[in-house]
């Protein structure tokens, strides 16, 4: 065993110690916060790995995003403080059934895997021939999909846009009372 | 050359390296020694320069207010700020009663860890540098935004209403202003075309980008000292920490070395972000070059590549530090105005700016 292998489940340790941590935590700010350990430990397994780009990548988004987006919805929601309820029997059994039986199929699926070294000349995985791939259009590039994720996110932008957005109140829905002062403004 | 080696201290590096193979033949061994040396080596540097910018924020504060500032204790009162750091161990960790004791006592250690993290890819000198990562201005912005979730940790934990909402007002102006940082980092990127700090400053070799990329650069200069100034919560946005607002959740509740870890984090990001700036537009450790003048840029080669690199981070730190004596603090509504109606519009026309600048060469 060497060192690199001992770093390997150190990091195995957070990211599922922490995930089951989130799960089962009482306190809702709580799971938040050992989900971020997960989502560090992903991307402290991806530094492992010297994909330093994706690693960054994933702190920004999940990290810098995700749980920051949790977080203030825990905020925003009612009693985030207390303890939630214990949740009843036969849903903490069927819960545990789905999660053992998911386990057994992706334990199956691996062991049945058998894993092959890639004949493709490797690509070093730097931020130049990342956007070299997504920008290209040959055979291999990733022009399409890059394409159509920038339309989704385009989409997502606009629609929060439009919720957020303040319209005017038209004094036909609003009540009684706020319909006449917005009369008489 | 050599005598600018001799003094950015890689040569020291590359001894103590040589010098314990020598004593441990285990690869793994000297790596982990290494480590521990580099970060006890960082530990001790960040705690004198969070000292250091403390007394050199009550310096500047006086010099433009025009008094004295502290020099009572010890010579011109240097040695003012070690009094207080023994004032605040002498004072009792609290906890509250009814806090998450767990979070409460985790905010500090995310705060310091997450502003310490940001430290390592920055090249202090030619060659002496921690993490020489191939991505170091994508690190350090994604390690930065982690202090967000430890401002919002200790203010939730604080089980204090006011706590909750200072936290949050941080967080919003965290999260916006990372935006405008983002993005006025991104044109340097597009000019020197790597996101590695090293290939940044190599790319100044004949001239900084504040100097060779005309009015956009100046512009993401400018951008980049106002919102990272916002980002690290310092006037006059810092309404998440004045006497007058809400404070944002760690001034309420945490006190004794637990507040002390805040405001030890609070120096490191103000060295970070302008370590970056230096880096990025005044060009790190790399010395005052004009054009072809060979005689003038020999004379400069042989100022130290370290002084060169603290010399300009200081001059940043100061325009930053004089920014608290010189505007009036804003509302949050201004605040979220100014960053959102102006600085990210502003910024992303000149990310587009740049963008041409660089395809078509125009700049030097």
């Amino acid at each position: 065993m060497n060192s690199s292998t001992v770093i390997f489940y150190i990091l195995a340790a957070l990211i599922l110690g922490g995930g089951i941590m989130a799960v089962t935590a009482r306190k809702i700010f709580r799971s938040a916060i050992y989900l971020l350990f997960s989502l560090i430990g992903i991307a402290a397994l991806y530094f492992w790995m010297n994909i330093e780009f994706i690693a960054a990548v994933q702190i920004v988004v999940y990290v810098g995003g995700i749980v920051v987006l949790i977080i203030f919805s825990i905020f925003l929601t009612h009693d985030s403080g207390g303890e939630m309820p214990e949740p009843n029997l036969t849903r903490a059994l069927f819960a545990a059934f789905a999660t053992c039986f998911a386990c057994a199929l992706t334990i199956l699926y691996i062991s049945k895997q058998a894993f092959i070294a890639t004949q493709n000349v490797t690509i070093e995985p730097n931020v130049k021939n990342i956007g070299r791939q997504m920008l290209s259009t040959t055979d291999h590039g990733f022009m399409l999909p890059f394409e159509v994720v920038s339309m989704l996110l385009l989409a997502a932008l606009v629609g929060s846009i439009v919720i957020a957005l303040k319209t005017k109140p038209s004094p036909s829905n609003l009540p009684e009372g706020d319909a006449l002062e917005a009369e008489k403004k | 050359m050599k005598i600018l080696l001799a003094y950015s201290l890689s040569g020291f590096a590359s001894y103590l390296h040589r010098l314990l193979s020598g004593f441990i033949p285990d690869a793994f061994w000297l790596m982990v020694t290494e480590m521990v040396i580099t970060g006890v080596c960082l530990l001790v540097f960040l705690i004198l320069l969070a000292f250091f910018l403390g007394y050199m924020e009550r310096k500047v504060a006086a010099f433009m207010e025009i008094r004295f500032g502290p020099n009572r204790v010890g010579p011109k009162g240097t040695l003012q700020i070690v009094a207080d750091t023994v004032k605040l161990l002498f004072k009792e960790g609290l906890t509250p009663d009814l806090s998450d004791k767990f979070l409460f006592n985790l905010a500090p250690g995310i705060i310091v860890i997450s502003a310490m993290l940001a430290v390592a890819p920055i090249a202090f000198a030619k060659g002496f540098q921690i993490w020489d990562i191939n991505i170091g201005v994508l690190y350090i912005s994604s390690v930065s935004s982690i202090a967000v979730i430890g401002i919002l940790m200790a203010g939730w934990s604080s089980s204090n209403k006011y706590s909750i909402i200072g936290a949050m007002r941080a967080g919003a102006q965290i999260v916006s202003y990372e935006l405008s940082v983002g993005l006025s980092l991104i044109s340097i990127v597009v000019l020197s075309g790597s996101l590695s700090l090293n290939d940044i400053v190599e790319s100044q070799a004949n001239g900084w980008w504040i100097l060779k990329g005309h009015i956009p650069v100046l512009i993401s200069f400018v951008i980049f000292v106002v919102a990272s100034t916002a980002e690290i919560n310092r006037a006059p946005f810092d309404l998440v920490e004045a006497d007058q607002e809400l404070t944002g959740g760690f001034n309420t509740e945490y006190g004794g070395m637990k507040f002390a870890m805040f405001l030890m984090s609070e120096y490191i990001n103000l060295f970070v972000v302008s370590a970056v700036a230096a880096t990025l537009f005044l060009g790190g450790w790399m010395p005052f070059h004009i054009g072809n003048f060979t005689a003038f840029n020999h004379i400069m080669d042989y100022i130290p590549s370290s002084i060169w690199f603290f010399g300009k981070t200081l001059f940043i730190i100061f325009i930053i530090m004089q920014f608290r004596w010189t505007f009036p603090r804003l509302r949050i509504d201004q605040l979220l105005n100014l960053e959102w109606k102006y600085l990210l519009p502003i910024s992303m026309i000149n990310v587009l700016l740049v963008t041409l600048m660089a395809i078509m060469g125009w700049h030097f």
